[in-house]
């Protein structure tokens, strides 16, 4: 099967954001980017699949300014085929994101999109079941197991009592958890090879899709800070703590 | 303005987060509640009773069984003409359903709601919850998820009428298993009392320490990714960005270091008590009460203290 993989440069997961004091966003400049965690894990689920010779073809898209390149080249170098760049600066909300996804979609024909279950910036959790809705395609997401059988998927899902495993046909959404598999970090020379393969650049603006945001940002707000209490000594005084809490609550 | 929420409900019962988003939709217009599945009677009957429900609808068809995202936004998309809003708990079944549908209707969704300032204002946490951003939209139609635990349960009490309605849809994925977490401790999004354990217990039966504490306390149990990602718990205790978000009056993290993704889950938490040996962990930084201690001696001598 060919897969398409969407992956989304962010601001690196384990940098603390800090909210612009004017309100209009969070500080994105000098602030190390990479890869979507997610994101990671959904490349990493197509390599396999090409590994078991289940994928003929991986091609990775990213939609963001210049820079995305970086993450289109991770892709590669963890073994992805070949890269397209939508370049696209400022705000493209998720229904965009979703509509230029289909549109690489009718353009390219994968059997199986991947994408990563949600972007670590916006926390948003939506992309992949928009294309999917676009598309009419069915969707599994949330998945921590993908296995090929048949002409078909089987993914085991994470779900809010435990997980669930569903049967889909192709062409399908897959959208990838964390414990879905373990990313490989590409090696050196997987990295300088990644330089020579194809990647293609296109303005979004040429594909024709109105990218006017829907949603007006009003503001940007740090959350309420939380402050130090204090210190119990030892087990004793923690458990005196705990019984003065709880009959607290029972009060309420 | 009128409102049309998704009922959350499982195995026969009507899930505490509906209380919750019925009432934070309440602010929003009256309130139709609609209930889908296969043989959801029961839960129709216990949504008919939250107050500022004005009438319950019923979709009850073998193609909602396992409410897949397919099913459930084709049948909300049939039914969403009326309506200037459609809201659903950010959970997995409104989670999964919600975008689907939005791409459906050409609509950009409002995921993660926590707070509602007037119809067309709203506050979401991005960047783990690092950030809250207002936006509002000039839309015609608004499609929201609504974290549970930002807003407080309706009251019950009320009898509202319960109408079927046609379902109309048709199952696309196959559903095969679902593998249950069995637990008899309280559910985790909505309970007022949590105990976690991060990974430093060590093993799955070491972390039964954070079970035997939480059913001494009526509490629920959460979980680091790393103990999850460990097998000390399962994966529907976790708790944070990417996992279950919470807002317990009571948070007990137990060798839990408070990494901004986990973090990111308990930032609702009334009061957090921490145990941790090490005292400049982030977590000890921001408890209310913080013991430094290692939690193989304090656990243990807490629980007998508290059975006293
Ligand atoms: C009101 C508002 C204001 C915003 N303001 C800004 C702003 O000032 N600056 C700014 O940079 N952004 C801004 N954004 C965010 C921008 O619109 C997001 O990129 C978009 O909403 C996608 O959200 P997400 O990445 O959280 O999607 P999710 O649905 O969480 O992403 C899920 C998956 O979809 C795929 N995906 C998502 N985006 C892309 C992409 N671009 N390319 C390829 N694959 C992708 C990935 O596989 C990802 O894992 C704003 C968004 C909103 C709603
Ligand atoms: C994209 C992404 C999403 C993520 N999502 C989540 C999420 O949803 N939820 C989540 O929890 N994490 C999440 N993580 C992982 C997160 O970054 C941390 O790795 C994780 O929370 C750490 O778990 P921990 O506190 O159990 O382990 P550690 O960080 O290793 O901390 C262990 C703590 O235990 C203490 N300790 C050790 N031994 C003892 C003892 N005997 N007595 C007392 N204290 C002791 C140590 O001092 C330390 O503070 C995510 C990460 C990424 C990249």
């Amino acid at each position: 099967m060919k897969i398409l993989v969407a992956v989304k440069r962010v601001v690196d997961h384990a940098v603390r954001v800090r909210v612009r004091p004017d309100g209009s966003g969070v500080e994105t400049e000098n602030v190390r980017m990479s890869m979507n965690p997610f994101d990671k894990h959904a490349v990493e689920a197509a390599v396999q699949l090409g590994e078991a010779g289940h994928a003929s073809e991986i091609v990775v898209v990213s939609i963001g300014p210049k820079q995305s390149n970086d993450v289109i080249l991770t892709a590669l170098a963890m073994g992805a085929h070949r890269g397209i760049l939508i370049e696209a600066d400022g705000r493209v909300e998720t229904l965009a994101v979703a509509k230029l996804l289909r549109a690489v979609v009718a353009e390219e024909k994968p059997d199986l999109v991947l994408l990563g279950k949600q972007a670590v910036d916006d926390d948003s959790n939506q992309v992949g079941q928009m294309l999917a809705g676009l598309l009419s395609w069915p969707q599994a997401t949330f998945a921590s197991e993908i296995r090929v059988v048949g002409d078909g998927l089987e993914v085991t899902r994470e779900v809010d009592y435990g997980r669930a495993t569903i049967g889909v046909s192709l062409p399908a959404i897959v959208t990838a958890d964390l414990r879905l598999n373990t990313p490989r970090n590409a090696a050196l020379p997987m990295v300088m090879k990644a330089r020579s393969k194809p990647l293609a650049v296109r303005p979004a603006a040429a594909f024709g899709i109105d990218l006017t945001p829907r949603l007006k940002l009003e503001k940007v707000s740090p959350p309420a800070e939380r402050v130090a209490g204090h210190r119990v000594a030892d087990a004793a005084e923690l458990t005196a703590a705990v019984q003065s809490e709880l009959s607290e609550l029972e009060a309420l | 303005m009128a409102v049309l929420v998704l009922a959350e409900h499982d195995l026969g019962t009507l899930s505490a987060a509906t209380a919750r988003i019925v009432a934070a939709a309440e602010t929003l217009g009256p309130v139709d509640l609609l209930v889908a599945g296969q043989g959801v009677s029961s839960v129709a009957a216990e949504a008919a009773k939250l107050a500022g429900v004005e009438k319950v609808l019923v979709a009850d068809s073998a193609a909602l069984a396992s409410l897949s995202p397919e099913a459930v936004a084709a049948l909300l998309a049939r039914l969403a003409e009326p309506y200037t809003h459609i809201v659903a708990a950010a959970a997995a079944t409104g989670r999964d359903a919600i975008p689907r549908l939005a791409a459906k209707l050409d609509l950009m969704p409002v995921t993660d709601v926590v707070a509602i300032h007037g119809p067309t204002r709203f506050d979401r946490p991005i960047y783990a919850g690092n950030a809250i951003e207002t936006v509002s939209s000039g839309q015609n139609k608004h499609l929201l998820t609504i974290r549970a635990s930002a807003f407080r349960p309706a009251v019950t009490g009320n009898d509202a009428p319960i109408h079927p309605v046609e379902a109309g849809v048709a199952a696309v994925a196959r559903f095969l298993a679902a593998h249950r977490t069995e637990s008899d401790l309280p559910e985790l999004s909505t309970a007022q009392i949590v105990v976690a354990g991060g990974v430093s217990f060590g093993s799955a039966e070491k972390f039964a320490l954070v079970s035997e504490l939480a059913k001494v306390l009526g509490a629920a149990v959460g979980a680091t990714r790393a103990a999850v990602d460990a097998g000390y718990a399962p994966n529907d205790w976790q708790v944070g960005q990417t996992g279950k978000i919470i807002a317990p009056d009571l948070y007990i993290a137990i060798g839990i270091s408070g990494a901004l993704q986990h973090l990111a889950g308990i930032q609702g938490a009334k009061k957090i008590i921490a145990i941790n040996k090490d005292p400049e962990a982030p977590l000890m930084k921001i408890a209310d009460i913080a013991l430094v201690g290692d939690l193989f001696e304090v656990v243990p001598q807490l629980i007998a203290g508290l059975k006293r």
